[in-house]
């Protein structure tokens, strides 16, 4: 086997020094019914070779997105990401060390954080960011829970433009930690009214932006009547490259930012894994969920970093700590960095200009389809369609036809079955279009 | 130039003797912060100009600059070659921390991960389209099924900690629908923290049970606390100390005798795959994290995975999606309702870690039932190997077997003035990742090590030696040494007081100047 350096004298030699005569010995304090005389039953070791033929098999029934015109999005987006990112992504010193908990062996790992914190801040218009979560949907969750903590009540509400695995896990939570959640239906076309629905038992309001449905909504009003009430407000973003173009949450008065930052350097992984952003204010840092990176000196003086304010934590505070993480998506949480390093501000703020751009051809090329009406009024990068006919066999047959087209809206809500969600970044060519509106207008004829 | 002369004069240059004009130490760079080499208007990719469109964002395009740095493309390699340097890893060495399995971390599975076929796949393409991801899944899951005898499994969970909300979700869901409102959640003191944190979060208290003399649950102690309130038991086995719980099979039986479920934290499996079924011992649900057992790398902390297998009882309440299969082939079932009417719901976005499930597969495919078997008997042998060669010189906490780590308390080191952290510290000098320390907390200045199978009998033998010379040099009371370690790293020891005392927790304009000129 070839990940098992031990030869069978170094064994024989290992078993004589600890003084035993077999290794069945060493694990004579399992109940001798539960041990397994055998191997269970699963094929046997294979070479590379096999185990590559054997996976890439499997992995060929799949269309990847990247081979065919795409425009899938809701909440996941395929962005091109730059060679070095993955290159830099696979040094074994970042891909096979554990979490900085020795300091002085871990600088390159508590320095990549302490840059990301600062361009998550940076991007969100917030104070302070953490080093990550597991995905933007738990940071959702986890920032519900958070303002509860802070407000030291126990009902949030949610929007209607809300991702619906976001409100799903939200709500999950709230099932067992007991709190409540005062969920909006839909809100496709992007003119929910929310503020009338706060009272003195409102822990927070959750919106996103862009919404679930594309639109872009200016939630300054809504976080002032959330503070007048001593509620918080938490900015949901699903799409970070719209931070690019669109004004972001911190100036819109935002307590908490909840993000998925999947769009930033990492592969679309059918789903995961991805990587969570959590910001907030300096006020709040202590009741924040999650690890942080702090920059302290060393013995000789110098700068360098440390993980830090552990005492929120679980493995400090055990049943008392603020959340039960105990990792962050560090490597997700690399490539976003790197990615981001290589964008800088003019290739960030250009990216997000292309997306926009796309999408509004897109939008104005699908428009022009018998068929469809193009419901947004405003957009980043993905926008929602009705369409003359139920959205979901539609994108079946797109998909026969070699496109993959979209979301059906009824994927998440089976009421909205003419609902087509659809999303253009800066891969799609004008080609794509073009197949797409062909395509589209041959099924909806 | 201004970024680096600040850099250096403010914070890279070493004091006395070692002192060099950069502040590099040889191979150790000094490395500013991305955002002291900002030139404005440079970048790193080369994007097209975007034709010109009238915006449809709503009248809030972004008003003012982000500020972002701009580097080109080989700055940012060198930067992050440069930190990646500043890194002890798997790769560099032997990794001996206790509980986390630091293994060998095999390439093949990184290039699968990165089949087009799985990592360029969305996950909300039409299911026709994803046949093979939602298969593969699937197939991951009759492994983990297979491996611990158990009749279903949680797939979504995204890490151990994940996995462990998941399974005390599911016990939750279990209670409440037999309209039980059992609510004391019984955790040994020597559990990971994640555990009464867990329980905590899915709103159940936490009552700890004290460990005995062999360092494992006192059986009567627990039988004591078990009554009508107590929702589950959750343990760790193999356990924290590196020692199996030889009466598991009977604290299964009063666990469920007194109506509770019984989680078992898999946190150790690597321990007993494939020589163990934990069905066996009596579990209810145990979540597997495959960034240990089968080994997907840490990633400097994470991504994990954390799938939980389940027992009958709680099957029906494992979090959505689903994966069934039938004559129409692989499904995902993403609502409430047909043979999932009673899941608890969803914990996470989409549909579980896919990248990992991949990695894992390729790790069990590779092993296979008959490696797997040997996985488990080179780390337990490896540990014990440690065990017979150390217990001399330190202490062991417990007498052995051990299982796959092995742990020793300060009792060698009393009255040297040297303690567990600047053993540990002393061993970073020597080329070492230190043991886990100070956990569990059931023993006095705990050293917590793991070895893992993917050490050489070289390695192992080298590892001895310097933690045995280190120990005599503590005792032949050359403490002061010792406070003074580490001393070859890129830093020296951090004040990890200040830190917290005055969070500094990003970057910002202006900081580095008025930091140097204090």
């Amino acid at each position: 086997m070839r990940y098992l350096p031990l030869t069978d004298a170094d064994r024989q030699e290992m078993l004589a020094t600890i003084g035993v005569s077999s290794v069945e010995s060493l694990f004579r304090d399992v109940p001798p019914a539960a041990l397994l005389a055998r191997p269970v039953d699963l094929p046997k070791a294979q070479g590379e070779l096999e185990v590559e033929r054997a996976l890439s098999r499997i992995a060929a029934k799949n269309v990847s997105a990247g081979s065919v015109p795409n425009f899938v999005g809701c909440g996941v987006y395929r962005h091109h990401v730059p060679a070095s990112v993955d290159h830099l992504i696979q040094r074994g010193e970042f891909l096979t060390s554990y979490t900085p908990y020795q300091p002085e062996v871990s600088q390159g790992t508590l320095q990549v954080l302490f840059e990301f914190q600062t361009q998550v801040s940076l991007l969100t218009g917030m104070e302070v960011a953490n080093a990550s979560l597991y995905d933007g949907a738990t940071a959702c969750a986890e920032a519900v829970m958070m303002a509860n903590r802070v407000s030291r009540r126990s009902k949030a509400i949610l929007s209607g433009g809300l991702h619906p695995h976001y409100r799903e896990v939200t709500e999950t939570h709230s099932r067992f930690a007991g709190f409540s959640v005062a969920a909006q239906g839909p809100d496709v076309m992007g003119t929910e009214d929310l503020i009338p629905l706060i009272d003195a038992e409102t822990s927070c309001v959750v919106v996103q932006n862009p919404g679930f449905f594309g639109h872009v909504r200016d939630w300054t009003a809504l976080g002032e009547a959330c503070h007048a009430a001593g509620a918080l407000l938490i900015v949901v973003v699903t799409e970070v490259v719209s931070l690019g173009a669109v004004e972001p949450p911190g100036a819109m008065g935002a307590d908490i930012v909840a993000a998925e930052g999947q769009s930033v350097g990492n592969a679309l992984n059918f789903g995961g894994p991805h990587v969570g952003l959590f910001a907030t204010r300096d006020r709040y840092v202590r009741q924040m969920p999650g690890r942080l990176a702090g920059q302290t000196v060393d013995a000789e003086g110098r700068r360098g970093w440390v993980l830090t304010l552990s005492t929120r934590e679980q493995h400090i505070r055990r049943e008392k700590a603020t959340s039960n993480i105990c990792t962050n998506s560090g490597l997700c949480a690399l490539a976003f960095s790197i990615h981001m390093a290589l964008l800088g501000e003019a290739g960030f703020t250009r990216l997000a200009a292309l997306n926009h751009a796309k999408a509004v051809e897109l939008a104005d090329r699908l428009g022009k389809v018998p068929g469809v009406e193009v419901l947004n009024r405003s957009f980043f990068n993905e926008f929602t369609l009705r369409l003359s006919k139920p959205a979901a066999p539609v994108v079946e047959d797109l998909a026969k036809a070699g496109v993959l087209a979209g979301v059906p809206a009824s994927r998440f809500y089976p009421g909205l079955a003419d609902l087509l969600l659809v999303a253009a970044t800066e891969t799609v060519t004008e080609e794509d279009i073009s197949t797409f509106a062909e395509k589209l207008e041959e099924i909806l004829r | 130039m201004s970024g680096w002369s600040q850099a250096l004069s403010g914070f890279g240059a070493g004091k006395g003797e070692s002192a060099t004009i950069s502040g590099n130490r040889a191979l150790q760079i000094e490395e500013p912060l991305l955002f002291e080499q900002d030139a404005a208007g440079r970048c790193g990719v080369d994007l097209p100009e975007p034709p010109a469109v009238s915006d449809r964002l709503g009248g809030l395009g972004r008003k003012g600059p982000i500020g972002l740095p701009g580097l080109s493309e080989p700055q940012v390699v060198r930067h992050y070659t440069r930190l990646s340097q500043k890194n002890y890893s798997i790769d560099t060495g032997l990794y001996p921390l206790g509980s986390c399995t630091m293994k060998h971390n095999p390439r093949l599975n990184e290039k699968m991960a990165r089949l087009p076929g799985f990592a360029d796949v969305h996950p909300l393409q039409p299911q026709s389209t994803v046949q093979g991801a939602i298969e593969l899944i699937d197939l991951l899951a009759h492994w983990l099924k297979t491996l611990t005898g158990m009749p279903a499994v949680a797939m979504s969970p995204a890490a151990g900690a994940h996995g462990e909300l998941c399974g005390m979700m599911c016990i939750r869901a279990a209670l409440d629908a037999r309209g039980e409102s059992r609510r004391r959640v019984l955790v040994p003191e020597s559990a990971h923290g994640t555990n009464p944190a867990t329980a905590a979060a899915c709103g159940f208290t936490v009552d700890p049970i004290p460990a005995d003399a062999r360092g494992r649950v006192d059986l009567a102690a627990m039988k004591a606390k078990l009554g009508p309130d107590v929702a589950a038991l959750m343990l760790t086995n193999p356990n924290t100390c590196g020692l199996f719980e030889g009466e598991i099979v009977e604290i299964a039986r009063a666990v469920h005798e007194a109506g509770a479920y019984f989680y078992c934290d898999g946190a150790n499996f690597n321990a007993i795959v494939g020589r163990v079924r934990p069905a066996d011992l009596g579990i209810d649900c145990m979540h597997i994290n495959l960034h240990k057992t089968f080994s997907t790398p840490h990633g400097g902390g994470g991504p994990g995975s954390g799938p939980v297998v389940l027992a009958e009882s709680l099957a029906r309440f494992a979090p959505l999606p689903w994966v069934v299969h039938d004559e129409n082939g692989f499904r995902l079932i993403e609502e409430a309702e047909g043979p999932a009417a009673e899941s608890l719901g969803r914990l996470k976005g989409n549909h579980g870690q896919m990248g990992m499930f991949v990695r894992a597969l390729s790790y069990m495919m590779s092993h296979g039932s008959d490696g797997l078997r040997q996985v488990s008997s080179d780390a337990v042998l490896s540990a014990n190997y440690l065990l017979a060669a150390l217990q001399d010189e330190l202490t062991p906490a417990f007498p052995g077997p051990s299982m796959h780590e092995v742990l020793f308390d300060d009792r060698f080191l009393k009255d040297t003035g040297v303690t567990t952290l600047d053993f540990a510290k002393a061993l970073i000098d020597e080329g070492y990742h230190p043991m886990t320390m100070y956990f569990p907390l059931v023993v006095h200045g705990a050293l917590l090590m793991e070895p893992t199978e993917t050490e050489s009998k070289d390695s192992l033998d080298r590892f001895i030696a310097v933690v045995r010379g280190l120990a005599q040099r503590a005792k032949a009371g050359t403490a002061e040494a010792f406070h003074e370690a580490p001393r070859f790293t890129p830093r020296r020891r951090l004040d990890e007081t200040a830190a917290a005392r005055k969070p500094i927790l990003r970057w910002r304009p202006g900081e580095r100047e008025k930091v140097a000129a204090e």
